[in-house]
């Protein structure tokens, strides 16, 4: 269901966007913000740090720019949710929180601390959203959440000097990722750096192997433990990863040093200073990061190709997405949502680069660089589009730092742990987790 | 440092306590019965008030939270206490947090009676105990980033590594040709290190290697040619990679580079019968040798470089925490003991000395009997505020050793909040972590009193 409705809105923002029919900014419902918040305080809390933190404190100025507001940001990082939770607990929640997990949102909804749209932040997330993505951010039939900014999780970034070097192309087969990884280990380099040092990276990985293993239906099982995780899809998926993750000299400091290298740190061993590693799986943010890093250019000697397609599956793309969510019901916080939903917000981010929206209003011109267009239409080409396992999954399998899912596949990584065991482990954590099941 | 100065306050409270009930006691006495009560509690009612909101409430909270399932309403009785102990990994914050226990607060009692003693000696010395106590400025969370960055495993980044390598290095330099290997298909087999392959004198070898970045090829290496054959074991050794692709694999094509200086032995019955290294062209030959050999490329030459231990792996991870908390702690204790020791009467010491004591006698048997009592306060101090470490194996250990790495109070968020969400194994956890410092408060308030009296 999910997939047909990512669909529509794909292609909804596809049609809007090529077309250019997209109204120009400033039109939209709620994109103005005419109300005027003098000595009022919003407090807004997300997962990012960093560059990302940046460029959206960049909005959060123009909103106050517009309607007088004070705003404050908080950086919740991984456990986010825990901040928004014991802040709940506390009396005093953020205003407006982005949240990475539909799972969270949901909990949140049901136990009724969060505040449906109203008025003309309803508005704005109505005209500005695609139905898909406005069903994505509805929970019992109210609509509490605003995809702000959505990722395209099916990337795999490379140095395009290694790949010239070693004399390869982007591999298209998951069995020339293994040939293309071995020629450049042959040419000297190591090609592959995956981050397991952060967990969600390793769960990455496994959801774009098992959504082309396994094919959607079992995606959408799994991901509601309909199917148990000793289901032999996830084993094959297992075994794949394990042969890659463990093949000799395919990725950087070997299994037990994969571990050590965070997210943030894998960047700089492949576009920094000193390059260790010519390739890198994540996100279409990670262009952020290498602009941050500024020693290499994307979209010029730093690319990407999509995720290698296994046993000939379809394009594929796995998402993600920041959902802004109200926790007060004030007209500050509902005025925000409303700005955050209008294309002039999404306008500032794309500018910044690393931001993908999911806002059909926005003109693609918006986005600085060709590779973020390229980013854009390879989710919008993608035949399969799935929202990020973990994400959808309770908080205490796949939704945070020492969640299950995050530590056994370290474990996994790190350890010689078989495929057959390692899904058992899988299953007895999300038996725990799942709860009724 | 809030962890000091909560101890510190920890401490003097139940101090100040009796001795303002003393005084009281001598006023009351002068006044009518009833005043005086009523006073009494007008004064203590916020105190108290305080007490019962912020410390008893939140107690008898958890432990009612302790004896129910996940979310806080279903009652499992003692269920959360036996998972508490059968469960590996809250076992292992168990086990951890005895070794700290046991470790720690030892270790930092000991080098701050060293230190302690020492500046005492030397000129200067109030500018030493600054510099040592200085890590107590810095916060738990500042220190753990820092000593994250000390402990990194890359030695161009982790200073810790950047030193062993560095000293290994100078009596161990790594081998030129670390990281490369020869092609698979091109017959020779690792053997320890090293590859060997057989060899008939007359036949030249080809040795095809790949795996070697281009700035480590030596600068003296030159184009390759084929081996010619003629008498005695020969062959040629090179790098069979062109640079952009497009060379044939196993064949020696026209940019292809010859690897100069590696070391090759003819073996004959397990025996080396000869050595010789290739030339800049990558060839090699022993003239002499006759008949069927086995060839092998010596492991020396290929011998990976040490680049330092894992500090923050699985293995290492607890001793190296405990090595950032002896980092921040030992200044501490090195002021407390000096403390002591400037209490200390002179008198016994000289008279030790004149006595005909020699130094070490006089440190073992005169000064630490003198100094215990602050040694002990120190030791309890300490003792309590390991059993409750938090922030700083959860900010230096990295999210792939935090099983490894976790203790009962990090275990207890771990469980409870971050991801887990399981409130009822928090708060047994909670409970056992008060359990244990119980004994060691009650331990120092006793202590006190005594003191007092």
């Amino acid at each position: 269901m999910i997939r047909k409705a990512l669909l529509t809105a794909v292609a909804a923002t596809v049609a809007i966007a090529t077309t250019g029919c997209g109204s120009d900014q400033g039109t939209g419902p709620g994109s103005a913000t005419g109300v005027d918040l003098t000595g009022q305080t919003v407090e807004v809390a997300a997962v990012w740090s960093g560059t990302e933190q940046a460029n959206f404190e960049a909005v959060l100025a123009e909103f106050a720019k517009r309607t007088h507001a004070t705003t404050r940001y908080t950086s919740g990082g991984n456990d986010l949710p825990v901040l928004v939770n014991s802040r709940l607990a506390g009396g005093s929640p953020p205003d407006v929180a982005l949240l990475s997990q539909p799972g969270v949102v949901a909990e949140l909804a049901k136990k009724g601390a969060l505040k449906p749209l109203t008025g003309d932040a309803a508005a704005a997330a109505k005209a500005n959203f695609s139905d898909a993505w406005q069903q994505l951010g509805t929970v019992d039939g109210k609509l509490y959440g605003v995809y702000f900014k959505v990722a395209n999780k099916s990337v795999i970034w490379y140095r395009t000097q290694d790949f010239d070097d070693a004399g390869v192309k982007p591999p298209k087969t998951w069995e020339e990722l293994g040939t293309v990884s071995k020629t450049i280990a042959d040419s000297g380099k190591t090609p592959m750096v995956a981050a397991g040092g952060d967990g969600w990276v390793l769960t990455d990985w496994f959801e774009n192997v098992y959504l082309r293993v396994a094919g959607p239906d079992n995606y959408d099982k799994l991901s509601k433990h309909q199917i148990p995780w000793t289901d032999p899809t996830v084993v094959q998926t297992l075994k794949l990863l394990g042969d890659y993750w463990r093949g000799p000299k395919n990725i950087q400091g070997g299994p037990t040093g994969a571990v050590q290298v965070t997210f943030t740190q894998s960047i700089a061993d492949v576009f920094g200073e000193a390059p260790k590693s010519s390739m890198l799986y994540e996100g279409d943010f990670v262009a952020a990061e290498i602009n941050k890093l500024g020693k290499a250019k994307v979209g010029d000697n730093a690319k990407f190709f999509d995720f290698p397609s296994v046993n000939g599956s379809k394009p594929a793309v796995v998402t993600a997405g920041d959902q802004a969510v109200a926790l007060k019901d004030t007209p500050a916080a509902m005025a925000l949502m409303a700005f955050l939903a209008s294309p002039d917000a999404a306008k500032i981010m794309a500018g910044k680069g690393g931001f993908v929206s999911a806002n059909k209003n926005l003109d693609t011109s918006s986005y600085v660089d060709e590779t973020t267009k390229q980013i854009v239409t390879s989710v919008v080409n993608a035949q399969l589009l799935r929202f990020d396992m973990s994400d959808l999954t309770p908080q205490s399998f796949g939704g945070g730092t020492s969640a299950h899912m995050w530590v056994l596949l370290q474990d996994f990584l790190s350890k010689n742990i078989t495929p057959e065991a390692m899904a058992q482990q899988l299953e007895d954590a999300a038996k725990k987790d799942f709860g009724g099941n | 440092m809030a962890h000091a100065s909560e101890s510190v306050l920890d401490d003097r409270a139940p101090a100040a306590a009796p001795a303002r009930g003393g005084s009281d006691a001598k006023r009351r006495n002068q006044r009518p019965p009833g005043e005086g009560r009523l006073i009494a509690l007008l004064f203590l009612g916020p105190a108290a008030l305080m007490l019962a909101v912020l410390v008893c409430y939140p107690i008898v909270n958890t432990v009612w939270l302790s004896l129910h399932g996940a979310n806080g309403s279903q009652f499992v009785g003692i269920d959360n206490y036996i998972t508490m102990f059968t469960t590996s990994e809250t076992r292992r914050a168990i086990t951890n947090n005895v070794i700290w226990v046991v470790v720690a607060p030892t270790i930092v009692t000991v080098l701050g009676l060293l230190f302690a003693v020492l500046t005492e000696r030397v000129r200067r010395a109030s500018a030493i105990k600054l510099i040592l106590f200085m890590p107590m400025a810095i916060s738990f969370l500042a220190a753990s980033v820092t000593f994250r960055l000390v402990y990194d495993e890359n030695p161009e980044r982790g200073a810790l590594n950047a030193v062993i390598v560095g000293v290994h290095d100078i009596f161990a330099p790594p081998s030129p040709y670390f990281g490369a290997n020869p092609r698979e298909n091109a017959g020779l087999t690792p053997v320890d290190g090293g590859y060997t392959t057989n060899a008939t004198a007359g036949t030249p070898v080809n040795v095809p290697i790949v795996g070697l970045p281009a700035d480590r090829v030596p600068a003296d290496a030159a184009i390759a040619t084929p081996a010619e054959s003629g008498s005695g074991l020969r062959g040629v050794v090179w790098l069979d990679f062109t640079r952009g692709g497009g060379g044939k694999s196993g064949a020696i094509d026209p940019t292809e580079r010859g690897l100069p200086g590696m070391e090759v032995e003819a073996v004959r019955d397990g025996a080396v019968v000869a050595t010789t290294t290739t030339d800049a062209t990558g060839h090699f030959a022993f003239p002499d040798l006759t008949g069927a050999y086995t060839l092998r490329l010596a492991a020396s030459n290929f011998a990976a470089p040490f680049n330092g231990l894992t500090w923050l792996g699985p293995g290492l991870i607890t001793p190296a925490v405990i090595g950032a908390y002896i980092w921040i702690w030992a200044g501490f204790a090195m002021v407390l003991i000096s403390a002591g020791l400037a209490a200390m009467p002179r008198e016994a010491l000289e008279a030790a000395r004149v006595d005909g004591a020699t130094e070490w006698q006089v440190f073992r048997r005169v000064t630490i009997p003198l100094v215990r009592p602050v040694l002990v306060v120190v030791l309890v101090t300490l003792t309590i505020n390991v059993l409750k470490i938090f922030d700083l194996v959860y900010v230096l250990a990295p999210e792939s050793s935090q099983d490894d790495a976790t203790v009962v109070a990090l275990e207890m968020y771990r469980v409870a909040f971050s991801g887990r969400q399981d409130t009822g194994l928090g708060s047994a956890l909670a409970v056992l972590l008060f359990l244990l410092v119980l004994p060691a408060m009650l331990f120092n308030i006793r202590r006190l009193r005594r003191d007092q009296s």
